[in-house]
């Protein structure tokens, strides 16, 4: 699941060495917790929000495969 | 992208030494050429090297199925992603998905399928002056849900009719609403808005005023 929000969040930045996605195991959840570059974080919300409530679209459809739920917070550097 | 500046003695000696270095044929590039070059008085005083700008050719529709592969391969789903040639063109890019997971990878009403489709569009678009709009469909599913939409739109634009009042739908993507008012856009009775912010805008379908209301 990191991974898949890893690749997501590269291939829509810019600068794609400043992504970090760490995972944060809790009892039945995991949190996904993305940081991209300042000048991208535009890139990663969208108008809206409407990028990042993609990229969660995505990872819940992942999550439900897994029966698990996967939080994706998106954080500043 | 791959770009590079390259002096040489001749722009076809740039050009050939820049295609070389970026390990690329001639038709998959853009050349610009900077600087003619000039052999100069006598091939000594004053000769000039020639500088080419030549940048790699960015196949857009590869860059989708690049994307769209490596998202299933990490879901993991297994899938098949190809292109429909008939319906791809300069300014829009069609993908057909087959899957045996197909039910989630379209999700309910077709969410995650907007959204992977959403995203892929950003991808493609990311480095273009151009812009690609992007349609991802599975197997049929686009051209079946515009049908079940158009059923819907029919039948509550008869109850608009019939009870005067206005028939609010629920909240749909732009290009869901936008097949709805495409499908009433020519019935007179009936005038068709939306209306709330997104991802929550929605249709709603009112009769039309009649002007001759003796």
């Amino acid at each position: 699941m990191k991974e898949l929000v890893e690749m997501i969040a590269k291939s829509i930045v810019d600068q794609t060495d400043m992504v970090r996605v760490n995972e944060v195991q809790g009892e039945k959840s995991v949190i996904l917790e993305l940081s991209v570059a300042d000048e991208d974080m535009g890139k990663i919300i969208g108008k809206q929000g409407r990028i990042a409530r993609a990229i969660r679209t995505v990872v819940k459809a992942a999550a439900t495969k897994e029966g698990k739920k996967v939080i994706v917070d998106i954080q500043e550097h | 992208m791959k770009i590079i500046k390259q002096e040489g003695k001749t722009v076809e000696e740039a050009i050939r030494a820049a295609l070389e270095k970026l390990g690329i044929e001639r038709e998959n590039a853009d050349i610009k050429v900077i600087e003619e070059g000039s052999k100069g008085l006598l091939g000594l005083i004053g000769s000039k090297n020639a500088v080419v700008e030549v940048k790699e050719k960015v196949d857009h529709v590869k860059v989708g199925i690049e994307f769209l592969k490596e998202l299933f391969l990490k879901l993991p789903l297994e899938a098949n992603v190809e292109v429909v040639e008939e319906e791809t063109n300069e300014e829009q890019i069609y993908y057909n998905i087959e899957s045996k997971d197909l039910g989630i990878i379209i999700g309910h009403r077709g969410e995650t399928l907007d959204a992977v489709q959403y995203l892929t569009s950003l991808v493609i678009n990311k480095n273009t002056n151009s812009y690609y709009r992007v349609i991802l469909d599975a197997e049929g599913y686009r051209e079946r849900r515009k049908k079940t939409l158009e059923r819907l739109a029919r039948k509550l634009a008869e109850k608009a009719v019939s009870t005067g009042r206005k028939v609010m739908l629920e909240p749909m993507s732009p290009q869901e609403r936008r097949i709805i008012h495409m499908y009433l856009k020519d019935d007179p009775r009936v005038i068709t808005y939306s209306e709330g912010k997104e991802p929550f805008r929605k249709v709603l379908i009112e009769k039309k005023e009649t002007l001759d209301n003796e």
